[in-house]
């Protein structure tokens, strides 16, 4: 059938006392889409910086080609075929550079090309890969004034001019749109039939089913089952990535007490419809849309960080118009920001000083800070949670991205508030974290009203008694989680459904 | 087969070589500074003694006070350059009003603490509201201050009997309260062997450590220079504690040119020209004490100290005095690679 492009034999890698992986085989054939799932913890990703040469292994070994391949450096890998496409977009294009440089950046990194930059050469070059990847974009337009989808495509653009055998894709469609997302399954299938062998990394299982020939599910630092054939054994793959079968959720939906947040005639957007909305005490309320939806916008005017266009909010009948993060805070209005690499996520500190960093006065007496206390509230949160860690000391970045994830979520859970708000809380987390954060949200959630901004809809049905859904900052459906007419929902997000009143 | 068997026996030995390089990391500067403490005294005759060991602490004193103001600033991830002259400023201040304007030392004191708290204002009004970068910010008031604290003498040096520009000639001294401060020696098993000098930075070193690593105003510092925007989403005032930082580094700036004042006994124009990069130095020496790699109070005064020790060691072994900067410098180059080459092996972390 299909050649062995790249083989993995009993790959391992530490990090101090933490093994990461622990003897991973695994095989890459020509024309053929391999999915990697895995946990977050599981390895995914140290495998994958392996193969594109950011680490060394420990042990074992990779021939590509029946040739050992070891890449010291990523532009070794490069040069051997392997290509890789990141999970942050930023590490693939350089914003202040415009689109045909970004394009082109190889041809100008290479010694052959001469001292000067021959500029139109370059568009025209990037023009046709313009042309072949479907993409529609000015080459002249800076990468900067893009959108976040845009420069993402950019970066699988670029990967993709580079003749790859082996393509590494790490959740490439973390940030694009649906009809985004199928131009690209497009690209990887027209790379299929001419033979690159692809590894495809991804939690989305809408994705896993559109292109993956073959599944490998990796669990703690393990191939925990590969499973291949023409039905594919979805189901058997997530059993297998996460040591257990997966039940649905089954949501108990309740209607809430007395209003807690009341939106009244807010413009989100400026010209916008006003949007009229109100959270319950004890409800948990899912507001979802596509980007540009107003979802972020509303997020920030709640956060203090940005000002509505008109009309007013109260919280608990009194006027709630916050002008800093600070000031909502103190009003009892908790907000857990999304992107936790920029917007959360202390490095420098261990997990207590990440977990308790907004409430210190409270584990404090005059300023000095009690470890005591911290711990014992610490140790409390991991346990609720489910933190997987050695302990309240670890260094936050020594955890896994999920269970970061955890300490970002666990931060404003560990007081209690009235109002809670978490912008995308199960960003770039698998499906076990995302349960466990969603669990323990709605099993505190009575003594508060709760607002969840999410980007996907599954994520909203996991988590909400009731689903608000966005569109150019006017709301164009509200649903109780209830026998819900899914499709109905996904037209309203994207916009085809007129508004109702 | 005997590769797997290899592999297997070099396992241990790898752990090892972590733990090793872990001790490396945590202890390997103070175990230099102990090692060095030894090859002197068994080296430097008269070098192991309390009166040696005083005069080291003396000779770092103002630097290491300096220095502990600069971690502050670091500490939330901004830099101040215009320590040096802010301490050169008070020292000419402290002059000025006693000499020319012939106050009481009380008043010199507060006039150039109240100089230090007011730069430091003005640094953090540049660098948290009108968004100038901490380095250009301080860079500009560093050389505004080395020119402003010249002009009202017509760029001379101050001392009792000097001639004003007005022709005048100033009659006021600096008064004996005052260089108490600079000059005298408690007792302590000797007679007259500790300097009020090296009892104020033991005493504000002890302040920032507890103030940096106790209390929570420390802790959100240290947030703020790790990610200013995360805590700042956790309610952070961040702009206060920036502000408090420049103004912590500038009284303490104003304190050091208030001990340098006292202990020459005259406003000269041309002294103090090493603090800024001396207390930086130590500072920065700092990250690489206990394998912090970030700066911290402990570390900024035992990188004062450090210096101290060796320029004291070498001092008395004979090495020319114009051999001191060169000293430094590699003592700095080497602590850095200490901070960034070996702790940010450490897996995962790092910038």
């Amino acid at each position: 059938m299909s050649t062995p492009a790249c083989q993995l034999i009993g790959i391992e890698k530490a990090f101090g006392q933490n093994r990461v992986l622990r003897g991973i085989d695994l095989s890459l054939s020509s024309g053929e889409v391999t999915v990697l799932m895995g946990a977050n913890g599981a390895g995914k990703s140290t495998l994958v910086k392996i193969l594109c040469g950011v680490h060394a292994a420990d042990g074992g070994e990779i021939r590509l080609f029946d040739e050992a391949y070891a890449p010291m450096t990523p532009s070794e890998a490069i040069d051997r075929g392997v290509v890789t496409v990141h999970q942050s977009i930023d590490d693939g294009v350089i914003p202040d550079l415009d689109v045909a440089t970004n394009l082109m950046l190889d041809r100008l990194t290479a010694k052959s090309s001469g001292f000067f930059v021959r500029k139109r050469a370059i568009r025209a070059e990037a023009a046709r890969i313009e042309a072949m990847m479907g993409l529609d974009l000015d080459p002249r337009t800076i990468v900067a004034d893009l959108g976040v989808a845009e420069r993402q495509l950019i970066g699988i653009a670029r990967a993709m001019a580079r003749n790859p055998k082996v393509l590494i894709l790490d959740e490439p469609t973390s940030s694009l749109s649906a009809a985004e997302a199928e131009r690209l399954f497009l690209l990887i299938e027209r790379l299929r039939e001419t033979g690159v062998a692809i590894l495809y990394i991804s939690h989305r299982m809408s994705d896993i089913r559109r292109v993956a020939d073959r599944i490998v599910s990796m669990r703690d630092g393990r191939v925990a089952g590969v499973f291949e054939g023409h039905n594919l054994d979805y189901e058997g793959a997530v059993t297998a990535m996460l040591g257990h079968a997966m039940t649905a959720v089954d949501v108990q939906v309740t209607s809430g007490g007395e209003p807690v947040l009341q939106l009244e005639n807010l413009r989100i957007l400026p010209g916008s419809e006003p949007v009229n909305m109100t959270v319950h005490k004890g409800e948990v309320v899912a507001v979802t849309g596509l980007l540009g939806s107003g979802k972020s916008k509303l997020a920030a005017i709640l956060f203090g960080l940005a000002q509505p266009d008109g009309g007013t909010m109260k919280l608990a009948g009194r006027s709630f118009a916050p002008r800093s993060v600070r000031e909502a805070i103190v009003a009892g209005v908790f907000l857990c920001p999304k992107d936790r690499a920029s917007n959360g996520v202390v490095r420098d500190f261990d997990i207590t000083g990440n977990l308790t960093l907004p409430f210190l006065e409270r584990h404090s007496n005059l300023s000095f800070l009690s470890r005591r206390r911290e711990r014992r509230r610490t140790n409390e949160m991991i346990s609720e949670l489910g933190i997987v860690c050695q302990g309240p000391g670890d260094g936050i970045t020594t955890l896994s991205g999920g269970n970061q994830q955890k300490v970002m979520v666990g931060r404003w859970m560990a007081e209690a508030s009235q109002f809670l708000v978490l912008d995308e809380p199960f960003q770039g987390v698998d499906i076990k974290a995302r349960r466990d954060i969603g669990r323990n949200i709605r099993e505190t959630a009575g003594n508060r009203a709760t607002l969840v901004f999410v980007a996907e809809l599954d994520e909203a049905l996991e988590i909400a008694d009731r689903i608000i859904v966005l569109h150019e900052g006017h709301v164009v459906g509200e649903h109780q989680n209830a026998d819900v007419d899914v499709t109905r929902i996904l037209a309203e997000v994207s916009g085809q459904v007129a508004i109702t009143a | 087969m005997t590769d797997a068997n290899a592999e297997q026996a070099s396992k241990p030995s790898a752990a090892a070589g972590r733990a090793w390089s872990y001790y490396a990391i945590r202890y390997g500067f103070l175990c230099l500074l102990i090692g060095l403490l030894i090859y002197f005294s068994v080296f430097a005759p008269g070098f192991a003694g309390p009166r040696s060991a005083v005069f080291i602490f003396q000779s770092v004193a103002i630097t290491g006070i300096l220095a502990l103001g600069v971690t502050c600033t670091l500490v939330v991830g901004g830099f101040d350059l215009s320590i040096g002259s802010v301490a050169t400023s008070a020292l000419m201040l402290s002059a000025y009003v006693m000499v020319v304007m012939e106050q009481s030392a009380f008043i010199a004191v507060m006039a150039c603490l109240v100089m230090g708290a007011v730069v430091g204002a003005i640094n953090g009004f540049l660098i948290v509201k009108m968004r100038v970068p901490d380095l250009l910010a301080t860079l500009g008031m560093m050389f505004l201050l080395i020119g402003l604290q010249r002009i009202p003498t017509e760029g001379r040096s101050i001392s009792t009997g000097m001639t004003l520009p007005s022709g005048a000639t100033a009659e006021g001294t600096f008064s004996p309260a005052f260089l108490w401060i600079g000059r005298h020696r408690f007792d302590l098993v000797l007679d007259n062997l500790i300097p009020v000098p090296v009892i104020l930075f033991l005493v504000i070193g002890v302040f920032v450590w507890v103030f940096l690593e106790l209390t929570r105003h420390g802790r959100l510092m240290y947030a703020i220079g790790s990610n200013e925007r995360a805590a700042s989403l956790a309610g952070t005032p961040v702009e206060r504690y920036k502000v408090l930082a420049y103004m912590i580094s500038g009284v303490l700036a104003s304190v050091g040119g208030i001990l340098l004042a006292a202990r020459l006994g005259r406003g000269d124009i041309a002294s103090g020209n090493n603090l800024l990069l001396d207390s930086v130095a130590a500072a920065l020496i700092g990250f690489a004490v206990l394998g912090a790699a970030k700066p911290n109070a402990f570390g900024t005064a035992i990188g004062a100290l450090f210096v101290g020790v060796l320029l004291q060691g070498l001092t008395m072994m004979n090495a020319p005095y114009y051999t001191q900067d060169f000293v430094k410098g590699a003592v700095l180059v080497v602590a850095l690679m200490f901070t960034f080459a070996l702790s940010s092996r450490r897996g995962g972390g790092g910038h």
